[in-house]
Order: C-alpha cells, then sequence, then structure tokens
C-alpha cells in the first residue's frame, strides 16, 4: 500500500528484482519512502539490502521491475545522482590521499563546491584529522569520512549502508541526530543498519527484507502495534523456565527462552493467569513483566533471523 | 568531462606518485642516452638488443633524438603500470561505486580519466626529452660525436616527429594498461599480464616465428616511436597498432559501461 502519492515519494519501486543464475537477490519488491523521512531498511545478511540500495543507485542493472528516485526512473541515474548522496557497503576512499583530499576528488567529480570540505569534515568530526591520510584513520573515522563523503551533493536523499559500522556509543549517537537533523531539514534517509534499536529509535518507516523479498513496508510505529505483547517470566530457578513454557503452552500461548528469560506471547491480562499457573505448580517467579516487543524482538520474530 | 578529467588530476598529481614516476622517468632516459653515447665503441652494442648505433648515425639530424626514441619503451612500460593500475585500483579500493554516484555517465567517466592520464603521459614524455636531448649534447664530446647537424632545422623537425611518435607510443602502451585494467580489475594481475606479454611473451614468439613482431602490439609500439624499424614500416604499424586498440577500447568499453558495480 503506497504510503503517499508518487510526487512525494523520493523512493518508489515495483517488482524490482534481480537474480544472478537461479538465485534471486531481490525478488518483486515494493515499497515506498515518502519525502522527508528516514526510512529504516533491515534484513538480515544476505536478505538483499545492499543489492537493492546498488540498483536504486544506478550500480546494478535490475532483472526485472522498475522503480523511481526523486520522480525519475532508476535506468537513468544521471538524472537524479547529483541530488542524492551516498555511502554503500563501508566507506571506500584513497589510501594515500588524504581525508580532505578525498573529499576533493569526489567534489571535483560532482561539480560541488570545495569550500564546503572543511565544513563537513567539522561537521562528522574529523576537522583536526582532514590532512591525515585516509590509510591511518581507525574503522569509525573512515565511516565519518564516508558519511561526509555522501553529504557532499547536500543531498535531497541520503542512502547509506550501515553507516555506524565500528562506530562508538557516542559516535553512533551522533550520527543518529545527524540523521534526525537532516531529516528535520527536508533530507529523505534510507538507512541500512544491524542495530535495530537505532533504527527503532530514529526512523519513521521501514522496509523490511527476508531473502530478496521485501516482509513489512511501512510506518515502523504501525509494524510495532500489529505485534503481539510478550510476557518476559524468569523464574527463581532457571531449571524452571521449560516447564514454564509447558504451562503457557498448554493455555494456548507459544514462548520461547532468550538469554534465560522466558518471553510468552500473550497480552498483558494474560500475566496474571500465567502467574497464578506457575504458583499452582510450585514456580516460583522473579520476574514478570508484559512488554510490547521491540523493533530487534520484531525482526527476528519476522526474518527467523535469530533460528 | 572536464570535471572528471580534474578529479582524476587530483590523483595523478599526488606527490608520492607524480614525483616519484617523474624521477623513474629521469632515470631510464638518462641511461638510455648514456648508454647509447657511452658504449659507442662497446663491441656488445649501446642499444636496444645489442644493436649498434655508430657516430655516422648519431652525426646525423636525427642522431639528436635517437637516445630519446630509445628510452620510449621503458616510458610505455610505466605508463602502462600507471594507466593499468589507476584504473584496477578503483575496483580494488571499491571507489568505483563512488565515482559512479556522483558520475553515473560510465563513458564519460573512462574518457575523462583517460584525458588525465594522458596528460600524465605528456609530461614524461616532455620531460624524457628534455633530460635525453640536454645527454646528448652533454655526452657528444666524450664519445666524440659531432654535432653540427643537430642544430639544423632537419634536427629540429626530426625531434617533433620523434616527440609525437614515443608520445603516441607511450599513450598506446598506456591504453594497453587501462584496457587490461577494465578487463582484469586487479592492478597487479593487469600491470604482471602486461608486462609479463610485452617483455616476456612477444620477444620469444619473436625470436621463433619469422616475421611475426610485425603483428605483435610491442613491437608495433616500439616501431612507432623509432618512426619506423626493421621489423614494420612506421604505417604498417600505426595501422595495425590501431587497430587492435580499437577493438581493445571497444570490448573494454561496453564491459565497463554494462558490468554490475558489485565491489
Amino acid at each position: 500500500m503506497p504510503l503517499a502519492a508518487t510526487s512525494e515519494l523520493a523512493i518508489s519501486v515495483t517488482n524490482l528484482s534481480k537474480h544472478y543464475g537461479e538465485r534471486a537477490a531481490v525478488s518483486h519488491a515494493n515499497f515506498d519512502v515518502p519525502m522527508g523521512t528516514v526510512c529504516g531498511f533491515v534484513g538480515p545478511n544476505g536478505s538483499g539490502k545492499t543489492t537493492t540500495m546498488r540498483m536504486l543507485l544506478g550500480l546494478i542493472s535490475p532483472s526485472g521491475g522498475s522503480g523511481t528516485v526523486l520522480g525519475q526512473p532508476i535506468n537513468d541515474p544521471a538524472k537524479y545522482l547529483d541530488r542524492v548522496g551516498a555511502m554503500i557497503e563501508g566507506p571506500a576512499f584513497y589510501p594515500a590521499l588524504s581525508g580532505a583530499e578525498n573529499l576533493r576528488v569526489l567534489a571535483t567529480l560532482g561539480g560541488h563546491s570545495l569550500d564546503q570540505v572543511q565544513d563537513l569534515l567539522e561537521r562528522v568530526g574529523l576537522g583536526d584529522r582532514g590532512n591525515s591520510k585516509y590509510k591511518t584513520y581507525s574503522l569509525g573515522m573512515k565511516q565519518r569520512l564516508g558519511i561526509a563523503a555522501a553529504l557532499l551533493p547536500n543531498p535531497q536523499l541520503l542512502i547509506l549502508d550501515e553507516p555506524t559500522n565500528g562506530l562508538d556509543p557516542a559516535g553512533i549517537q551522533e550520527v543518529r541526530d545527524l540523521l534526525r537533523s537532516l531529516a528535520n531539514e527536508g533530507t529523505t534517509v534510507f538507512v541500512s543498519s544491524h542495530l535495530l534499536a537505532e533504527i527503532e529509535m530514529i526512523s519513521d518507516s521501514l522496509v523490511m527484507l527476508r531473502e530478496g523479498e521485501v516482509i513489512f513496508a511501512g510506518k515502523t510505529h504501525d509494524l510495532l502495534l500489529q505485534q503481539q505483547p510478550i510476557i518476559l517470566a524468569k523464574s527463581a530457578d532457571p531449571k524452571d523456565l521449560p516447564r514454564l513454557l509447558q504451562i503457557a503452552h498448554e493455555a494456548g500461548h507459544e514462548g520461547s527462552i532468550i538469554g534465560g528469560v522466558a518471553h510468552i506471547l500473550g497480552p498483558r491480562e494474560w500475566a496474571t493467569t500465567l502467574n497464578q499457573l506457575a504458583f499452582e505448580s510450585g514456580i516460583v517467579l522473579a520476574q514478570l513483566s508484559p512488554v510490547l516487543p521491540t523493533l530487534e524482538e520484531t525482526f527476528f520474530e519476522m526474518t527467523g533471523a535469530g533460528e | 568531462m572536464i570535471r572528471v578529467f580534474f578529479a582524476e588530476w587530483r590523483k595523478l598529481r599526488r606527490p608520492s606518485l607524480f614525483i616519484g614516476t617523474m624521477v623513474a622517468i629521469v632515470g631510464a632516459s638518462a641511461l638510455v642516452t648514456s648508454l647509447l653515447f657511452l658504449l659507442i665503441d662497446s663491441a656488445r652494442g649501446n642499444a636496444r638488443e645489442g644493436q649498434v648505433i655508430n657516430r655516422a648515425s648519431l652525426e646525423l639530424p636525427h642522431g639528436l633524438s635517437i637516445g630519446f626514441s630509445s628510452s620510449a619503451g621503458l616510458l610505455g612500460l610505466v605508463a602502462l603500470c600507471i594507466f593499468a593500475s589507476q584504473t584496477a585500483q578503483e575496483y580494488t579500493h571499491g571507489t568505483l561505486r563512488n565515482l559512479l554516484v556522483r558520475q553515473p555517465r560510465r563513458l564519460t567517466l573512462l574518457l575523462g580519466k583517460f584525458l588525465a592520464m594522458c596528460l600524465f603521459a605528456l609530461i614524461s614524455v616532455i620531460l624524457s626529452a628534455i633530460v635525453s636531448i640536454t645527454l646528448a649534447f652533454a655526452l657528444s664530446g666524450k664519445a666524440k660525436v659531432v654535432t653540427t647537424a643537430w642544430s639544423t632545422s632537419d634536427a629540429r623537425i626530426g625531434v617533433l616527429h620523434t616527440f609525437i611518435n614515443v608520445l603516441l607510443s607511450v599513450i598506446a602502451f598506456g591504453t594497453i594498461g587501462m584496457i587490461l585494467g577494465l578487463l582484469l580489475r586487479s592492478p597487479i594481475s593487469a600491470i604482471s599480464i602486461g608486462v609479463a606479454w610485452l617483455l616476456v611473451v612477444e620477444n620469444i614468439i619473436a625470436a621463433t616465428v619469422k616475421h611475426s613482431g610485425k603483428w605483435m602490439p610491442g613491437q608495433l609500439m616500439n616501431t612507432v616511436a623509432a618512426g619506423g624499424d626493421i621489423t614494420a614500416t612506421y604505417s604498417h604499424a600505426l595501422l595495425v597498432l590501431s587497430a587492435y586498440l580499437a577493438v581493445g577500447v571497444l570490448v573494454a568499453s561496453v564491459l565497463f559501461r554494462r558490468r554490475d558495480v558489485t565491489n
């Protein structure tokens, strides 16, 4: 279901597919990304995220389907890439050049002002290391430089593949704040990450992939509301947990043990019943808390990635 | 196009690459010209493959540029390495995806890179010409070569012709390097295969199969640099070499335009 009219969409793809021989890296993907929003792009490794992003950037030709980016067809990327910033599959620069010179190469190529290079380095926290050679950068610094490069065209659309890889917690928060502020300024951000808590915090909408197929595309809030609430239960004696799951199962509620805690699907009100049933079976509960599933839990449930 | 050219030039002008290469060019040109004059009386020869270039030849108007044209093979190998590495490294560093996001017209990107590398080759040929000609004058006394003819207009025209021929030859070497870089996507593979073919395989074939040299690209590039030699005439070398390069450029361009960028 489209989220907005075509003119208000930064990205729109219909039946987008990419096949390598018999294998479908992306299969009939359909999703829209509204303008001015942060859209998270999630899926297990090998689910087709990077392939999709590469198709949106004209780096890979689709095997089928169609799409538009900023209103222009993806088979003519020259029409929109001057308004798009991107970092795909990690940062990639010339090791023998400084960070600033690497940015100048890309700015020259794209016809962007060289004056903004220092400002961008400051913005990503590399202001004092711009003249150091790229090969001396840490992984986090390389990642920051990649984000700076993506910001060179002052983009209407920013496509970022795992931008927080290698960053420390403070760096992750900085990137999160940066993406949010860019969205507030009107930039559309399409971002993939394995840090689902981060995605949950910053994204307005979400596209979820599994084995090359889109299994959810829509507002993040709607996805979480669709999920069944969970009751987290921890017994005083960890050996009682399987028996607790059995009791829940017999009462029609499925569950699993994750990290020494039973995760049982069921509404908030049923927690009282579970407590009663556990007590009657001689199980002492040390914790009983009904919660809504996080994006991470939803992700594992929908993609089966944790199995 | 102009933006691609200047972006590529930014990479080529970095001191470690530019100064390092130019020092190598000066060294190679100086070595070839010095050997030409200092070994003029050596029975082992004073030029490529043991050839003897005697005083009578060096004292002709075109004798001034023989050292320069003899350096063309080495200049060409340097050009092959530069063109191949500058092209293939975009794959190994993964930087091609950045370039294509900023310049999605792939053939424009390729042509802009090529022109920037041609400028690099032009500077190296100019430098080689200056070093070779300066050394020719400097060593002529020691080698007892009379230089009266070197000051004539024929000598100046000869230098100009040699310059054009060496430049064409060096760009041809570079183009082969670029084609290999595009096809193999690895600097090490492109350079090693290119150099091994030109220095080893071609020489073995030329030594074992009669008249094969006139069909070998490496031999033909040397023939073009020399303005024609015993291997082939200048026009034959230029024609066959152009045909080889046209086919190579066509195949590499089509592949570059159509191939998915997955690294």
